[in-house]
């Protein structure tokens, strides 16, 4: 199932740091999930996804994509098989900000300590650190309501990586901004996740975005939704956002969306 | 955060600018917009607050002097003088009664009673329209027993409660204020369980993933969130409330007299001059009451959402 991309560029195995003996953060087995109503939402999923690595997962929209990511997260339990998470911290990233719109963005971000129990100081001091890391140095006292749907986003990602989460979960959390916003903060979140090092699970249904974050992209079929396809890709971080106009680029987006279109 | 990057940012990505520096430029291009969209709700100076004041409070003027000449209008255009004892104009009413201790020493004393009950009322109703839509908030069994009751209380007409009250409590303030909580309930219930219920999914899911307690979720998240329908609710009761108090004094003519005592025994006697100037009280009073509560919801939840004006 898993496909090398023929002609890659310098050793595959080299271009993301994953030794594939350490234990997966988060390993999928044989999940399926079907649903009060009768829907079988996904069936035979088996999915690892190691400390450094940058998952994604491609497919039309109603396969299974965001109930994937809500069972990584134990928001819901899978009907079969097994979900295993080694990891202390867990964050998500809701499609939707989802911004508390009577904190600031400072104290949105100080919310996930608050609810920890951890001290006033050092919330505040963990948070501040948080927003000047997404670019929101001067934001703090901003409620979200004065802030453009780029900022509100970055202000969510904040809030995820501010409790230093060893799994970080997306769940296509760029969906809603416009082309340009968007690509910067494709660019962003690759920085943060170069700097953070946290395994990521992120969910899209852009291909060139997939491609560009991810060490690896899994392709999902229609409901219910099964792993069809599963490319690891070449190249090492940082990548430029130059990255995107290059031939091989082009060939694994399309490859990819070949995949999709089959399996649809 | 710029040195740092610029270390970790390899040359390849020099020219199309380090990530840092994409990163702020992102940020302060994002905000140029905000920042202006933010600026009309900063006031800057007592000249601009009373500006704001004033453009709120011009309708509310213009509309008291519409009324007036159009009570002129009446009073002199369409009456006849033999007839003119219908609508007396406003400065007979208020020459024959402002200075006339007989008439105005107890209508103060009666205003004041009404007032008392209203608030007393209005305040009960509050504390419980609040905690009656926390409780069916928690628990849907809750809402399906409860929200019935609510419903019921809201449709029976209070006219066919009140003399019951009477019969039952007597004719005391205690009768009054349940009268007027009855009538004044309804929108607190509706619209506190409205906005408790009004946090997003994925805004539950979050304190979900942080394992909140019920408590954490309760005042973090889903009281916060129904402010607003809170004040909303609270406008509505006070409005409500003052009309409760006025059909309590009303219907209960025994014991001391509120002002809607008062307009009935005016009525009665055909005492124009007092009756219209107890009416004048009651308007004054509900749209005061009125106006305190739309000011604090502006003000209150602006301040909380980050927004001077709405």
């Amino acid at each position: 199932m898993s496909t090398t991309i023929e002609s890659a560029v310098a050793p595959a195995t080299a271009a993301t740091a994953v030794d594939p003996t350490t234990a997966p953060t988060l390993a999928f087995t044989d999940v399926a999930k079907v649903f009060a109503t009768g829907t079988r939402a996904l069936e035979g999923v088996s999915i690892d996804v190691r400390p450094g690595e940058f998952v994604s997962v491609v497919g039309p929209s109603g396969c299974g994509k965001s109930t994937l990511l809500r069972l990584a997260a134990g928001l819901d339990d899978a009907t079969e098989g097994a979900v295993d998470v080694r990891a202390d911290t867990t964050s998500f990233v809701f499609q939707e900000a989802t911004l508390l719109e009577w904190r600031t963005a400072q104290r949105n971000v100080e919310l996930v300590g608050e609810l920890a129990g951890v001290g006033a100081a050092e919330r505040r001091r963990r948070a501040a650190e948080a927003l000047e890391l997404v670019g929101l140095k001067g934001f703090e006292n901003q409620h979200p309501r004065a802030l453009s749907g780029g900022m509100r986003m970055r202000v969510s990602i904040a809030r995820a990586l501010v409790a230093e989460p060893q799994l970080a979960l997306f769940d296509e959390p760029f969906g809603a901004l416009d082309e340009i916003t968007r690509l910067k903060m494709q660019t962003e979140l690759q920085r943060l996740f170069q700097l953070k090092g946290f395994a990521a699970m992120f969910i899209t249904h852009s291909i060139s975005e997939a491609v560009y974050l991810s060490s690896r992209v899994l392709v999902m079929s229609g409901r219910p939704g099964r792993i069809v396809d599963d490319i690891e890709l070449p190249w090492s971080y940082p990548r430029s956002p130059e990255l995107r106009y290059e031939p091989e680029f082009g060939r694994i987006v399309g490859h990819l969306s070949h995949a999709l279109e089959a399996h649809s | 955060m710029s040195q740092n990057l610029a270390l970790k940012a390899p040359a390849s990505l020099a020219e199309s600018a380090s990530s840092a520096s994409v990163g702020d430029a992102a940020a302060s291009a994002e905000t140029a917009t905000a920042t202006m969209a933010a600026r009309p709700a900063r006031p800057s100076g007592a000249a601009s607050v009373a500006r704001r004041t004033w453009s709120r409070a011009f309708p509310i003027v213009a509309a008291l002097i519409g009324i007036i000449a159009i009570w002129y209008a009446v009073s002199y255009l369409l009456l006849s003088e033999s007839r003119r004892f219908l609508l007396p104009p406003p400065h007979q009413v208020l020459a024959e009664t402002i200075g006339n201790d007989k008439v105005i020493g107890p209508m103060i004393a009666a205003l004041g009673q009404t007032i008392t009950v209203a608030l007393i009322g209005l305040a009960i109703a509050v504390a419980i329209g609040m905690g009656w839509a926390i409780v069916m908030s928690q628990w849907t069994l809750a809402e399906k027993i409860l929200y019935p009751y609510a419903v019921i209380l809201q449709t029976i007409p209070i006219l066919a409660l009140t003399p019951l009250i009477g019969i039952w409590m007597g004719y005391g303030l205690p009768a009054r204020i349940v009268v007027c909580v009855i009538i004044a309930v309804f929108p607190m219930i509706s619209n506190t369980l409205f906005g408790l219920q009004s946090a997003t999914p994925a805004a539950h899911d979050l304190f979900t993933l942080q394992k909140a307690t019920k408590w954490q979720r309760m005042t973090k998240l889903m009281l916060p969130a129904a402010i607003p329908s809170i004040f909303t609710g609270l406008r509505q009761s006070a409005g409500l409330a003052v009309i409760g108090a006025i059909v309590g004094d009303f219907f209960f003519q025994q014991g001391s007299q509120g002002i809607g005592g008062l307009l009935r025994t005016y009525t009665l006697r055909l005492n124009m001059e007092p009756l219209f100037l107890a009416i004048i009280f009651t308007a004054l009073f509900g749209v005061i009451v009125f106006s305190i509560f739309a000011a604090l919801d502006r003000v209150v939840v602006g301040r909380l959402f980050g927004v001077a004006t709405r």
